[in-house]
C-alpha cells in the first residue's frame, strides 16, 4: 500500500531537490576500482534481490566481505559487454543516496586510454583517485593526476583502498597522503581529501570505521555527499556563448544559450565580444515565464533592449570583465588521433559554440604523463600531452581554462574527415595578437602563409628539355598537396601559351620570358603559395636574376640533372629531332648552350634515378 | 548566493536543452523521433522549452507500426493538435502489403521490418542529418557507453569501437556527406528523474501507465493486452479484466503489463521504488538474443 499522499509528496520534493555530483574514478586496475564501484551500488541499495543472490553463488571461494561479496564480480558483470569491444570506453553509471544524485563515469585505467580518461572526466566535477595501501603512489597514479589537472578537475579524493590489508595501520595512510599531497601541490586542485578505505570490508565508505580510529577525517559518502563544487561559478565574471537566435516573428529577437559563469540580471549592460557593441539586458525568457536573474548553469533566452548584430558564437559578458578575444594563444592539446599533430597543420576549432579554422603555429614541448618531464617534440602522438600556440583565421573569445573550463576548453576537428582529433585547454592568449586590431591588422606574406599552414617559397627546376623538370614538379605537387598545402606549377605550357605567347626565342625575348615568370612566382608566393617553377631556364644570370626578384622569399634552385643523349632519346614532345632537322633554331642543347648550375642548392641526376625517388629526396630535402 | 545551485532536475534539463539547442543551430535537417511514451514526452516537453518563444524548429517523426496501442495513436494525434508540432506519421508500406506482423513472423524479424527499416526509410526520405532520440545511458548496457552525439555512417550504423571522443559540452557536430547524427539529449536522466520530472512538470502521459482493468491474457508469464481482435487467441485462450499498467510503451503484442493498482504519478513512483526488476524487463524484444540491443543498434535500430 502506498503512503499517504503527503509523505509522498515530501519524499518527492526531496527527489527533486537534491544536488547533482558528477565524479570519476581513476586509479590503477588492481587498486580496487571495481570492489569500490561495486560497494557504492550495493550501499545505495541499486542491486536487485535475484543479482544479489547469484552474486553470492559465484562469490564462493573468492577474497569477500562481511556481506559474502565479491563486489567486483558487480561491476564486472555489469560490463558483460567487455567481448564486444567497448571495454575502452567510459560507462556511466548512476546512484543516489538520500542526500545526492551522482553520475560516475567509470574510465578504463591503461595508459593507451588516456583519451577515454579524459572524455569521462572532462565532465566531472571530483575525482575518485584510487591507491593500494600496499603499494602507495604509482605511476598511474601520477598520470591520472596528470590528466585530471589537465581538464580542470578541481576536487580530488585520494582513496587509500586496502587499508584492512596493513593492518589498519595509521602510519602507512599518513605516509601515502603526505607524499601524494607534496606531489600534487602544483596541479592545482582546490579540494583535495585522503580517505583510509576498505571497498571491500566498508570500511569508511558510508560511515565512520572503528577499525581507524585515528582517521579524523569524513568517510568517502558523506564527503561526496556534502562538498560543495558549483557554487563558485555563480560568482565568477558573467559568460554567455550565443547557441542559437531565438526569432518566432518580427517583434521577438533573443539569444538562446546556456549562462556559462557568473549571473546575469534584467538591466544589466552587457558587451559583445566580437563586436564590442553594448546593450542592456531586457528580458530574461524561459518557457517557465521571465526571470529577474540567471545564473551558470541555467539555460536562458536573453533579450537585449536595441537591435544590435549578435549571432551564434557569439559572446556576451559585463563590460568591466570582458572575456580575451584574440586570434592567438597558448594551450595544451591532448591527442586523441592515430594521426599525429604537427606544427603548420590546419584544423577547425571548436571552442563553445564558436568554429573556426585555426592552425598549430608552435609545438612547444610534450610532457612526459609520467613524470611530468617536458620533452622536446616536433609532432603529437596519440595519447600524448603538448603544449602548443595556435592561431585561428579570425579572432575569438575565451578564457583561461583554469579560470572557465566552458570558455576555456576547445577541441580540434580534421577538416577532412570531420574526426575529433584532440582535447585542448587555453592557457593564455598571446600578448602580440592582443594588441592587433583589424584596422592595424598588416596582411602580409607571413600571415597568408601561417593561415595555409606553410612557408610560401618558390622552388625553381632548371634543366635541359625532357630532362625530367615537370615530371618531378608533378610528383612534388602530388605529394605536397596530398598533405594539405598549396602548391601551383608554373611551366613553359601554361607561361608561354597565355602570359608570354607574345614572345619568341631572342636573347631579349628569353630573359623577358623569365623575368615575367619570376615576378609572377613571386606574386603566387607572396599570396602563401609554394610555387614550382619548371623552366628550361638555360643561362645562369636569368637563374640569378630569378632569385633576385624572390628577394627575402625562401628560394631553392634545382637542377635536374640529365645527359643530353638520355634527354634527346626520350623527346617527349619530338622537340630535339625538330631541332636536329632546323625545323626549330636555337634549341637548347642543340643550337644554344645550356649553362649548367655552379651551385645549385640541390642537384637531381634524372638520368639514372626513378622520378618518384628524386621528388621523394627532394621533398625530404626541403622540408615543408 | 539565493541561486547559486541547481537542483538535480533543474541542471539535467537545462544540459538537455542546451543539446537540443545545438541540434537545431549545427544540423540542416534534423528530426526528433516520437514514440509517444514518457520518455518521448519529457523529450517533447523540454524542445518547448528550449525554442520558446519559438516553435519547435525540426518536425517529430512517429514510426507505426500499426500494432501501437490505440491509447498511444490517440494520445499522439491530441498532443499533435495540442502544440501545433509538425508530425510525420510513417509506416513501412512494403511491410503492410507484406502483411507483416508480429504473430506469423516472429518479434524480431517484424521489428526489424517494420521498425527498424521503417525507420531507416523514414530518415532517408526526409534525408535528415540529425535524429534525436530518448534512449538514457541507465536503460541497458550499450547505451552505458554511447555518447550523446552519436555518429552514424551512411547505412545508420553504430561502429561502438570507434566513437568521437566527447569533450566537456563541447559537441562535434560535423558529419560527411551520407552521414548522419543519432542524439540522445536525456542520456545521463535516470527512470526516477523521468518519472519525477513529470510529476514536478505535470507533463501528460498517455493513460496506459496507469493502472485500470484491461483485458489481458497471459502467456509465459507475461501479460499482454488484448488491444484488437488482431491478437490471435491460443485454444481455451480467453482475456480477462486485470488491473494493470505498464512500465513502457510499445506494440502491444510485444509489450507486457505488470499488475498493479498505481492509478496516479505518485503511485508509479513509490511502486517504481520499491520494485526491484529493471525497467525493460516489459519489452519482449529485448531478450530474444544476448547483447540483442547492441546488434540492433548496430543495425540502425534506435
Amino acid at each position: 500500500m502506498p503512503a499517504p499522499t503527503n509523505a509522498l509528496d515530501i519524499w518527492l520534493a526531496e527527489q527533486t531537490d537534491k544536488s547533482l555530483l558528477r565524479f570519476l574514478t581513476c586509479g590503477s586496475v588492481d587498486d580496487g576500482k571495481s570492489t569500490l564501484i561495486g560497494r557504492l551500488l550495493y550501499d545505495s541499495q541499486l542491486i536487485l534481490d535475484d543479482q544479489l543472490a547469484s552474486l553470492k553463488k559465484e562469490s564462493h571461494n573468492r577474497t569477500v566481505g562481511d556481506e559474502g561479496i565479491d563486489f567486483s564480480l558487480l561491476v564486472d558483470g555489469l560490463a558483460a559487454e567487455r567481448e564486444q569491444g567497448i571495454t575502452i570506453d567510459v560507462a556511466y553509471r548512476f546512484f543516489s543516496t538520500d542526500k545526492r544524485k551522482f553520475i560516475v563515469a567509470d574510465t578504463p585505467g591503461h595508459e593507451q586510454y588516456t583519451r577515454n580518461m579524459a572524455t569521462g572526466a572532462s565532465n566531472a566535477d571530483l575525482a575518485l583517485l584510487l591507491v593500494d595501501a600496499r603499494k602507495g603512489l604509482l605511476t598511474q597514479t601520477r598520470r591520472h593526476s596528470f590528466i585530471l589537472s589537465l581538464v580542470g578537475v578541481k576536487h580530488v579524493v585520494l582513496v587509500v583502498n586496502k587499508i584492512d590489508l596493513v593492518g589498519y595501520d595509521q602510519a602507512v595512510f599518513d605516509k601515502i597522503e603526505a607524499d601524494y599531497r607534496e606531489f600534487a601541490r602544483d596541479l592545482g586542485f582546490q579540494t583535495l581529501a585522503a580517505v583510509p578505505v576498505s571497498a571491500l570490508r566498508g570500511d569508511n565508505i558510508l560511515s565512520k570505521s572503528e577499525r581507524t580510529p585515528w582517521f579524523a577525517g569524513e568517510p568517502l559518502v558523506p564527503h561526496l555527499e556534502t562538498i560543495e563544487v558549483a557554487q563558485d561559478k555563480a560568482d565568477q565574471p558573467f559568460r554567455f556563448s550565443v547557441q542559437w537566435v531565438n526569432r518566432p516573428n518580427l517583434d521577438f529577437r533573443g539569444f538562446s544559450g546556456t549562462v556559462a559563469a557568473g549571473t546575469v540580471k534584467i538591466g544589466d549592460d552587457v558587451l559583445v565580444a566580437a563586436s564590442r557593441k553594448p546593450a542592456k539586458i531586457a528580458d530574461i525568457v524561459t518557457m517557465d515565464g521571465s526571470l529577474a536573474s540567471a545564473a551558470a548553469g541555467q539555460a536562458v533566452t536573453l533579450v537585449l533592449d536595441r537591435e544590435i548584430d549578435v549571432s551564434r558564437g557569439d559572446v556576451l559578458s559585463h563590460p568591466g570583465t570582458t572575456p580575451e578575444f584574440s586570434n592567438q594563444f597558448q594551450a595544451k592539446l591532448v591527442w586523441m588521433n592515430d594521426e599525429p599533430a604537427y606544427q603548420g597543420r590546419s584544423y577547425l576549432l571548436k571552442i563553445g559554440a564558436q568554429t573556426v579554422p585555426a592552425t598549430i603555429t608552435d609545438i612547444k614541448f610534450r610532457t612526459n604523463v609520467n613524470t611530468l618531464e617536458h620533452v622536446a617534440a616536433n609532432k603529437l602522438e596519440l595519447n600524448e600531452v603538448g603544449t602548443v600556440t595556435i592561431a585561428t583565421d579570425r579572432a575569438i573569445a575565451f578564457d583561461a581554462y583554469a579560470d572557465n573550463p566552458l570558455t576555456g576548453g576547445f577541441i580540434l576537428i580534421d577538416r577532412l574527415s570531420n574526426a575529433t582529433l584532440s582535447a585542448g585547454t587555453i592557457e593564455f592568449g598571446l600578448r602580440r595578437a592582443q594588441n592587433l586590431t583589424y584596422q592595424a591588422f598588416d596582411v602580409n606574406r607571413g600571415v597568408r602563409g601561417t593561415m595555409k599552414g606553410q612557408e610560401p617559397q618558390i622552388v625553381w627546376f632548371t634543366g635541359l628539355s625532357g630532362s625530367g623538370k615537370s615530371t618531378i614538379a608533378n610528383l612534388l605537387e602530388k605529394r605536397l598537396t596530398a598533405e594539405g598545402r598549396h602548391c601551383y606549377i608554373l611551366d613553359g605550357d601554361n607561361v608561354r601559351h597565355g602570359l608570354n605567347k607574345d614572345l619568341g626565342f631572342t636573347e631579349a625575348a628569353r630573359v623577358e620570358n623569365i623575368r615575367r615568370v619570376a615576378e609572377v612566382a613571386k606574386l603566387m608566393a607572396d599570396a602563401g603559395l609554394i610555387v614550382l617553377v619548371s623552366f628550361i631556364s638555360p643561362f645562369e644570370k636569368e637563374r640569378q636574376l630569378a632569385r633576385e626578384i624572390a628577394g627575402d622569399i625562401r628560394f631553392t634552385e634545382v637542377f635536374v640533372s640529365t645527359p643530353l643523349e638520355v634527354a634527346e632519346a626520350r623527346d617527349p614532345k619530338g622537340l630535339y629531332a625538330k631541332a636536329r632537322r632546323g625545323e626549330i633554331k636555337n634549341f637548347t642543347g642543340i643550337d644554344s648552350p645550356f649553362e649548367a648550375p655552379r651551385s645549385p642548392d640541390l642537384t637531381l641526376d634524372a638520368g639514372s634515378e626513378e622520378p618518384i625517388v628524386l621528388a621523394d629526396r627532394l621533398h625530404d630535402w626541403l622540408k615543408i | 548566493m539565493t541561486h547559486s545551485r541547481l537542483t538535480h532536475l533543474q541542471s539535467l534539463e537545462a544540459e538537455s536543452i542546451e543539446i537540443l539547442r545545438e541540434v537545431a543551430a549545427s544540423f540542416e535537417r534534423p528530426v526528433m523521433m516520437y514514440s509517444i511514451g514518457k520518455d518521448s514526452s519529457v523529450l517533447l516537453h523540454l524542445a518547448r522549452k528550449a525554442f520558446y518563444p519559438s516553435k519547435i524548429p525540426f518536425p517529430l517523426l512517429h514510426v507505426d507500426t500499426t500494432f501501437k496501442f490505440k491509447e498511444m495513436i490517440a494520445f499522439r494525434e491530441q498532443t499533435a493538435k495540442e502544440y501545433g508540432f509538425d508530425l510525420i506519421r510513417h509506416t513501412n508500406q512494403e511491410g503492410v502489403r507484406d502483411g507483416i506482423n508480429p504473430f506469423d513472423h516472429g518479434s524480431s524479424r517484424y521489428t526489424d521490418i517494420m521498425k527498424t527499416v521503417a525507420l531507416r526509410q523514414a530518415l532517408n526520405a526526409g534525408k535528415y542529418d540529425a535524429a534525436i532520440g530518448g534512449a538514457r545511458r541507465d536503460e541497458e548496457k550499450s547505451r552505458a557507453k554511447e555518447r550523446v552525439f552519436s555518429h552514424r555512417n551512411a547505412n545508420h550504423a553504430w561502429d561502438p569501437k570507434n566513437q568521437r571522443p566527447e569533450l566537456w559540452r563541447t559537441f562535434n557536430t560535423r558529419l560527411n556527406p551520407g552521414e548522419s547524427m543519432r542524439v540522445f539529449p536525456i542520456s545521463n536522466w535516470t527512470e526516477l528523474d523521468v518519472w519525477t520530472y513529470i510529476y514536478a512538470e505535470q507533463i501528460p502521459i498517455v493513460p496506459l501507465y496507469f493502472a485500470k482493468p484491461r483485458p489481458v491474457v497471459e502467456r509465459s508469464g507475461t501479460l499482454i493486452m488484448v488491444d484488437d481482435e488482431r491478437l490471435p487467441l491460443e485454444p481455451g485462450e480467453r482475456p480477462r479484466m486485470e488491473t494493470v499498467r505498464f512500465r513502457t510503451l510499445g506494440c502491444y503484442p510485444l509489450t507486457g503489463a505488470i499488475r498493479s493498482d498505481a492509478a496516479d504519478l505518485p503511485s508509479i513512483i513509490m511502486e517504481m521504488q520499491a520494485s526491484r526488476t529493471s525497467e525493460r524487463e516489459g519489452r519482449l524484444i529485448d531478450s530474444d538474443s544476448v547483447g540483442s540491443m547492441e546488434k540492433k543498434k548496430q543495425e540502425g535500430y534506435f
